[in-house]
């Protein structure tokens, strides 16, 4: 851990983890269908056949096309309002995919600032941020989410806010640790002895170092954020209907339930498909990039 | 663990505690708005009362007196009166905390049953189907949402094959005692077998919904931890010494292994509160959980503070437990 | 001179990412009862692993594909995996180098005595084996032996708990002690202490050793027989006295010329150059060749084990060569 590793910074490690992944053929199917997802959200409006908003009563509870009395121009059949589910799904990935982009994004960018400030500072910064993360991690996730939606009111500007208020904690910690460490190491010795001020010392010799375990960080919260969303959107705290989210998708299938199966089911089956992906993903990510797995 | 020890992790949750109850007081002034007009919003309710209110939630006293008024009322228990239930507030979560307790611990035991002797099959049979196949199904049980799990538990046992009741914790007609609020033990106490019954029958879903996921977690642990303890030079001495090899096993790894999944146990445990929420919601089960999403709906705001705060509390001091267990069952630890 | 232990032929092999390796490959070795014999080599050498094939411990998915192990005449590999176990710290027993880690520390030391003299039905019940559980701890010399029966392993010194681990692995009166690095993490005084403890146990009970070590001065002065290891093989055996003076492989006198003397301190020190082959792609000639100072090309062809002299053996073409 010196000179030598001075020299071949920023990216390698990064470049040397990646190439770890894609060898990784169960992880790099994952993570191909999770960018399925990811194109048929943002192609929603496009590729959706109907209007995920567009209510008919005598299509109400209309089965999915492979049941009797289906019909393929609602291939996966339509809900209590005769809305087309499969429209209907592809407009909700669209939400709970951006929730939970929006989410991780403004979480690891403010986690990672923080972090870093903790960890090249210390004393009182670094007392005043470990306070801060310590309370947030006193809190289950879920009763903080639900408390502050319950005060704040449902709607998707709020749950990003929410979720952004306790997501930072996770990114803070680990960025915070690695910078710890990386402070001693001899390449951030060599900048501040070359005059280099803490804010390019933080930025640009640390940070790069600190990018891989966030990377890390981030996918793995990722599966995590759409199932909270989808949770606050259940109990009717989040995306407001006539907005198609899968957790009110599934919750609006509740009263069915006897007679119309696939009203909650297909939404589950999808976040349960999207949020296993993504998990993955993440787990082959970090066989990729956990630098303890490789020593041997 | 020293005395020592001890009381520095004690005073480690001190600041936790204070943060929580300055981010649990500050929660009301997010809402948008006049907190009473939104409270009586539906109500019609006269000007003395929404002043009376007003008064109770202390909204005409500065921001930091306000703080010092809740903090001391918070300790003592007093989180004012539910307009809602026209009782104290602390009363009403009180009433419903047995029927979350027994939920809780009936799926973390359910959780628990299921991850012990899975983690340590997969750990004994490292790396063959049975380890792939475990690996799989306890990804597969992270990734379940548990609202929508709940449901098809419901669609299954309770809608297509008639098993399990669809919700509530009791049939209507059923009377018991109440001695410790705990069903299970009610019914037992009152010698009412048949009584019992049914009230595992109504606990059966709920606590397979919220224990399984948990249990998909727990038996990773289990398996690493087993999987590290099984590589120990105690357990290869074990059987040199040519005792069984399920008594090598069962007692001097297993012994071992648990240690850390004590700790994950009591930490799971906080964060089961949270997913109770989800659970009692999809189940109509009459407990804390669904009185606070009753509650937010009702805009019964202080109600919804006094339980987050209450949820917050218990999960920083499960976590303080879980490192006391640690160190108190770690015999290399202890001094 | 019976054998209580005789090993032939014995291969046990690991699979490993770069394909099979065989970590003991045609071992051949004897013991007999009250003898010692010091096994020498360096960590990788294969003589733990020998021990462990004895003992049928070897890790998979680490396995014994070939060979012949007989105990007192019985062959081991044959018996089933019950009888096996029954014949573990019945008849054969192992210590090993950490006592720290090779006692359970979430048992007191009691309860792991107790454990094994119950299993091989020395004792009905725990309760009823601590009396032999005291006298064991007092035979390896630890004062107040009952009142430390309830200590937990952490709770003993060093060199207690060494002594300890020799009395729970001596439990069932074995017939045969494998001490794998016994003394190594120890001082010297505790390590004089051990060694006695053990050459009182062979003397009087006719117990057999196999004191598994990289430490030659032990083996000089504990083991009237020695076998020397690398990379798998045996490549020396034969009385301790004479190897030590005449070796007949050059990797024997490479370790000797490589320790300091107590007689010739300033003697300087020669450390075999070069390194232990990879095991994965090790072929059938000898395996010390690229590092022996007398490598000559014949040394590419399968090289077996030869009698060198009365009692002694050597893996080496050019044994009367080797001064």
């Amino acid at each position: 851990m010196s000179a030598a590793l001075a020299e071949e910074r920023p990216l390698s490690p990064l470049r040397l983890g990646l190439g770890r992944f894609a060898r990784n053929r169960t992880a790099l199917g994952a993570a191909i269908l999770v960018l399925l997802f990811v194109l048929a959200a943002l192609l929603a409006p496009w590729i959706a056949p109907h209007d995920p908003a567009d209510a008919d009563l005598f299509r109400r509870l209309q089965p999915p096309a492979w049941q009797e009395g289906g019909d393929w121009a609602f291939p996966l059949g339509c809900d209590g309002l005769g809305r087309d589910i499969l429209s209907r799904l592809l407009h909700g990935a669209r939400v709970s995919l951006m929730v939970a982009a929006l989410v991780i994004g403004i979480a690891a960018v403010v986690g990672t600032l923080l972090g870093l400030a903790a960890g090249y500072f210390r004393g009182w910064t670094d007392a005043v941020i470990s306070r801060l993360v310590d309370t947030l991690l006193g809190f289950p996730y879920l009763i903080f989410a639900i408390g502050l939606m319950a005060m704040m009111g449902p709607g998707l500007h709020n749950i990003v806010l929410v979720l952004v208020y306790k997501e930072w904690v996770f990114s803070c910690r680990v960025v915070r640790g690695e910078t710890l460490a990386a402070r001693e190491q001899d390449y951030v010795e060599a900048a501040r002895a070359l005059g280099c001020g803490p804010g390019h010392i933080m930025l640009r010799e640390i940070l790069p170092n600190v990018l891989s375990p966030v990377l890390v960080v981030a996918t793995f919260r990722m599966a995590y954020v759409i199932i909270l969303e989808a949770s606050l959107s259940f109990l009717g705290l989040g995306v407001q209907p006539p907005s198609p989210s899968w957790g009110n998708m599934v919750a609006d299938g509740r009263e069915f339930l006897v007679d119309a199966w696939w009203v909650s089911t297909l939404p589950g089956l999808a976040i349960l498909t999207l949020v296993l992906a993504i998990n993955l993903a993440s787990q082959g990510l970090r066989d990729a990039f956990d630098p303890r797995l490789h020593q041997a | 663990m020293t005395a020592s020890r001890l009381v520095e992790r004690l005073l480690q949750t001190l600041p936790v505690l204070f943060g929580i109850s300055v981010i649990v007081f500050l929660m009301i002034t997010l809402t948008p708005g006049d907190p009473v007009e939104i409270m009586l919003a539906d109500s019609r309710a006269t000007p003395e009362q929404a002043e009376q209110l007003r008064r109770d939630l202390g909204l005409h006293l500065p921001l930091h007196e306000r703080f010092l008024v809740f903090l001391g009322n918070a300790v003592t228990g007093d989180f004012g009166v539910s307009f809602f239930h026209r009782r104290p507030v602390i009363e009403v979560i009180l009433e419903r905390l047995p029927a979350t307790i027994e939920l809780t611990l009936a799926a973390m035991l359910l959780a628990l049953a299921v991850a012990i002797p899975l983690g340590v099959a997969a750990a004994v049979k490292r790396d063959t189907w049975l380890d792939r196949a475990l690996s799989a199904a306890s990804l597969f049980g992270v990734s379940l949402p548990g609202f929508w799990f709940g449901i098809l538990l419901i669609l299954l046992f309770s809608v297509t094959l008639g098993l399990f009741p669809v919700g509530g914790r009791t049939p209507f007609d059923l009377e018991v005692a109440r001695v410790s609020g705990f069903l299970l033990v009610d019914t037992l106490l009152a010698g009412r077998l048949d009584a019992f019954a049914a009230a595992l029958r109504h606990l059966a879903l709920p606590a397979v919904t919220l224990g399984l996921p948990t249990a998909a977690l727990l038996a990773r642990v289990v398996r690493s931890s087993m999987a590290e303890v099984l590589t120990s030079d105690y357990v290869l001495f074990a059987e040199a010494k040519g005792i069984s090899r399920a008594r090598v096993l069962l007692r001097h790894a297993l012994k071992n292994a648990l240690i850390p999944v004590v700790t994950v146990a009591a930490i799971e445990t906080g964060s089961l509160l949270g997913g109770n929420m989800i659970v009692e919601t999809v189940f109509g089960w009459p407990g804390l959980g669904r009185l606070v999403v009753e509650s937010i709906f009702a805009r019964n705001y202080p109600l919804v503070q006094a339980a987050v705060l209450l949820y917050a509390v218990t999960y920083v001091t499960l976590n303080f437990l879980a490192d006391v267990a640690y160190t108190a069952l770690n015999p290399k630890v202890r001094l | 001179m019976s054998a209580l232990l005789e090993v032939r032929g014995l291969r046990t092999v690991f699979p490993t990412r770069r394909g099979p390796v065989a970590a003991a490959d045609g071992v051949d070795l004897t013991i007999a009862a009250g003898e010692a014999l010091g096994v020498v080599g360096e960590s990788g050498s294969g003589k733990s692993v020998t021990f462990l094939s004895v003992l049928g411990l070897v890790r998979p998915p680490g396995r014994v594909v070939a060979g012949e192990i007989r105990f007192d005449g019985r062959d081991l590999r044959r018996l089933p995996r019950a009888e096996l176990r029954a014949l573990r710290g019945r008849q054969m027993a192992l210590a090993m180098q950490d006592a720290l880690s090779a006692l359970n520390p979430a048992f007191t030391i009691g309860q792991q005595l107790c454990e094994t003299l119950v299993a091989h039905g020395l004792a009905r019940t725990e309760a009823e084996a601590r009396p032999q559980a005291a006298a064991l701890l007092d035979k390896v010399g630890i004062p107040s032996a009952a009142q430390r029966l309830d200590d937990y392993p952490h709770q003993f010194s060093g060199g207690m708990r060494q002594r300890a681990m020799i009395a729970i692995a001596l439990a069932g009166r074995p017939r045969l002690l494998v001490a794998d690095e016994p003394t190594t993490a120890l001082d010297v005084t505790l390590r004089a202490q051990v060694l006695d403890l053990l050459d009182d146990l062979r003397r009087q009970d006719g117990l057999a050793l196999a004191l598994i070590t990289h430490d030659l001065a032990v083996v000089a002065e504990r083991c009237a027989r020695v076998m020397v290891m690398y990379a798998g093989q045996v490549v020396e055996s034969g009385p301790t006295a004479e190897v030590i003076v005449a070796p007949r492989h050059p990797y024997t006198r490479g370790l000797l010329e490589s320790l300091p003397r107590l007689e010739d301190p300033d003697r300087p020190l020669h450390p075999i150059p070069g390194q232990v082959p990879d095991l994965a792609r090790v072929d059938a000639g000898c395996r010390f060749r690229n590092r022996c100072p007398l490598a000559v090309p014949d040394c590419a062809k399968p090289v077996p084990l030869a009698e060198a002299g009365v009692g002694r053996l050597s893996r080496c073409i050019r044994a009367a060569e080797v001064a």
